[in-house]
């Protein structure tokens, strides 16, 4: 059996690439789509915690993520095509107004 | 052969991710990402989660990441062009607190072991009364009102998405 | 032989045969659709080729084979050349959990027909299922064409509208039969109200109207083929598409046909279940072919259906067929699930 330790280390693995994923790009559809990885990547360790641990939380947990990913992800695009149609970019530099 | 499995959804999953970040062309991201939720499912089937397998490519893979195709279809933003300033600051300051974070994950999940409390699902118990009803069983129960609550953000997400991408008049 | 290798055999041929008969079924569906197009029109078809036309498909085959190999300039390569493969292969990998025969004893060994038997059968075929329309979308993007990218993001919109009334139709189904495994629901169909068999068509007529709407909408065909839609998009996420690479798309698409309605077989009309049977004295080898049979005549009449709603009905404008499903189906869909929960609780 592959021990827990392995599991954790790749969604470790997979958050950093999220997280550096969310620091170097500046395209919103990008960066929205590390946040996603990062979420997959703490999904993963919820699961293998679930396995071995014996115990189903886990797994619930990792149901409810996926909702909230869901509806984050329903909003955040319904954002990113608003700020589209006023700016005409995804490039995050050049969503600096407050306002507009 | 768990092993075996192991490394080649894990390998695709950390390629595919990277790819992911490294795309100039969101398309081509989003597809990457799909194939990294996808070793994600494969990954979940070696750990007896077959439901969460499923769910995984029926709303990520299916519905969320089509939602993303479309959009980024949608704003035709094409290529993204090299800009003139690149932030070589930032980047570089945030690679090297993600690599040192990295490193303080990886060192602390290869020296502790697990001492949680063991609960009644062992792999055999689930293979009985089967992975989806055991999960059922507990979602119901110890875990209605989170349910409840998640379908009330759902209610709200579809609001808010209506409201926001409605064109105003 | 051990075991081992007898099971990977036994799966090799099962494999072997189920593919065979899909590539069939896409061969007799060729004909059937275009002849049935004729008759519906009041026209004879194509019956040039063969016995009635029965080697059309052949004819188009060879065809669609010698064709030039066309790569507009402008595609993106890699993803212009894997859209249709993925698509095909899709299209197959998903019939993979539908049981076509019950147990047979064969050599002293129970075989099972049916490719694979997951305890989740319903769900892998909704994942699947809903991974097709990535070999649409990525086609009509990457042909860097603008009828294409039409017709690929109206299917994106519309799969992701009808697949949440396709998944919700079927709830209905799960809450009689307690058991995502398709076996299991066949086993609950194959019991009796006194004379009439335990069909859920019989419990589930509205989950039965949802699905089959919403199925024809998940196989893009007529009323529903938006992402087509010859007149307005010339043929929309197809256009760039030619030879062979087009011949993937049309098999494809009949696959999805064929294992929507095996599924719907499935689903509501007791799978491979022959009614009043079992009272007959049957050799189980027999009856097992039998059932088999009545299998396949099943599906093909669905398959029939599809075809007689295609050169029926007109096609819907695009908002009329979002307003549709959200608007109807969904409700309905909601209202049908609510009804059975209502309806188990007071009958036990």
């Amino acid at each position: 059996m592959v021990p827990l330790s392995y599991y954790l280390l790749l969604s470790a693995v997979l958050f950093s690439i999220g997280a550096v994923g969310v620091l170097i790009r500046r395209n919103v559809l990008i960066m929205f789509m590390s946040i996603e990885l990062m979420l997959n990547a703490v999904n993963l360790s919820f699961v293998a915690f679930s396995r071995f641990l014996d115990s189903l939380e886990g797994q619930v947990f990792v149901f409810l993520v996926m909702a909230v990913a869901a509806a984050e992800v329903a909003v955040g695009l319904a954002i990113i095509i608003c700020i589209f149609r006023n700016k005409a970019t995804v490039n995050v530099d050049e969503i600096n107004l407050m306002k507009g | 052969m768990e092993l075996t499995l192991f490394v080649i959804f894990g390998a695709v999953a950390v390629a595919s991710a990277f790819m992911v970040i490294v795309s100039r062309n969101p398309v081509v991201s989003a597809l990457f990402l799909i194939l990294t939720f996808f070793c994600l499912a494969g990954l979940y089937v070696l750990l007896n989660a077959q439901f969460i397998a499923a769910l995984q490519i029926i709303v990520y893979a299916g519905a969320i990441m089509v939602l993303f195709v479309f959009v980024v279809m949608l704003l035709r933003t094409g290529k993204e062009a090299r800009r003139g300033y690149r932030l070589i600051f930032q980047k570089s300051i945030g690679i090297i607190f993600v690599v040192l974070f990295l490193l303080l994950l990886g060192s602390i999940t290869l020296m502790v072991s697990v001492t949680g409390m063991r609960g009644p699902y062992t792999a055999e118990a689930v293979r009985h009364i089967g992975n989806t009803q055991a999960f059922a069983s507990v979602l119901f129960t110890d875990y209605l009102y989170p349910f409840e609550i998640i379908s009330v953000l759902l209610l709200a997400g579809i609001i808010g998405a209506v409201v926001l991408a409605k064109r105003k008049r | 032989m051990s075991p081992f290798w007898i099971d990977l055999i036994i799966m090799l041929i099962k494999v072997i045969v189920v593919m065979g008969a899909l590539l069939g079924g896409v061969v007799v569906m060729v004909v059937v659709e275009r002849r049935g197009a004729g008759f519906i029109q009041g026209r004879l078809g194509p019956n040039r080729v063969g016995p009635w036309g029965w080697l059309q498909p052949i004819a188009d085959g060879i065809k669609l084979f010698l064709k030039e190999e066309f790569i507009p300039a402008q595609a993106y390569k890699p993803l212009y050349l894997a859209a249709p493969a993925f698509f095909m292969f899709i299209a197959f990998v998903t019939f993979a959990v539908i049981p076509f025969g019950d147990k047979v004893e064969l050599f002293g060994r129970t075989i099972q027909l049916q490719i694979a038997d997951v305890n989740i059968g319903i769900l892998y075929i909704f994942a699947f299922a809903s991974l097709g329309v990535y070999g649409i979308v990525i086609a009509g993007w990457s042909s860097n064409n603008k009828f294409s990218l039409m017709g690929g993001l109206r299917s994106a919109a519309q799969m992701i509208s009808y697949e949440v009334a396709l998944g919700l139709s079927i709830i209905g189904v799960l809450m009689v039969g307690q058991s995502l495994r398709l076996n299991d629901i066949i086993g609950m169909q194959t019991q009796y109200w006194s004379y009439l068999p335990r069909w859920n068509i019989f419990i589930q007529p509205l989950g039965f109207l949802i699905f089959l709407i919403a199925a024809i909408a998940e196989v893009n065909r007529i009323p529903f083929d938006l992402c087509e839609a010859e007149q307005e998009l010339v043929v929309g996420y197809q256009v760039e598409y030619g030879s062979m690479k087009f011949a993937m798309y049309y098999l494809g698409e009949y696959t999805n046909l064929i294992t929507f309605s095996a599924l719907i077989v499935v689903l509501f009309f007791g799978g491979w279940h022959i009614p009043w049977i079992e009272g007959l004295n049957i050799h189980p080898l027999l009856l097992a072919l039998l059932q088999v049979v009545a299998f396949v005549v099943k599906v093909f009449a669905f398959l029939w259906f599809f075809v007689w709603v295609r050169w029926t009905f007109p096609r819907f404008r695009y908002d009329q067929l979002m307003r549709f499903g959200w608007l109807v189906l969904l409700p309905l869909a909601i209202f049908n699930i609510f009804v059975t929960g209502v309806v188990m609780v007071l009958i036990p």
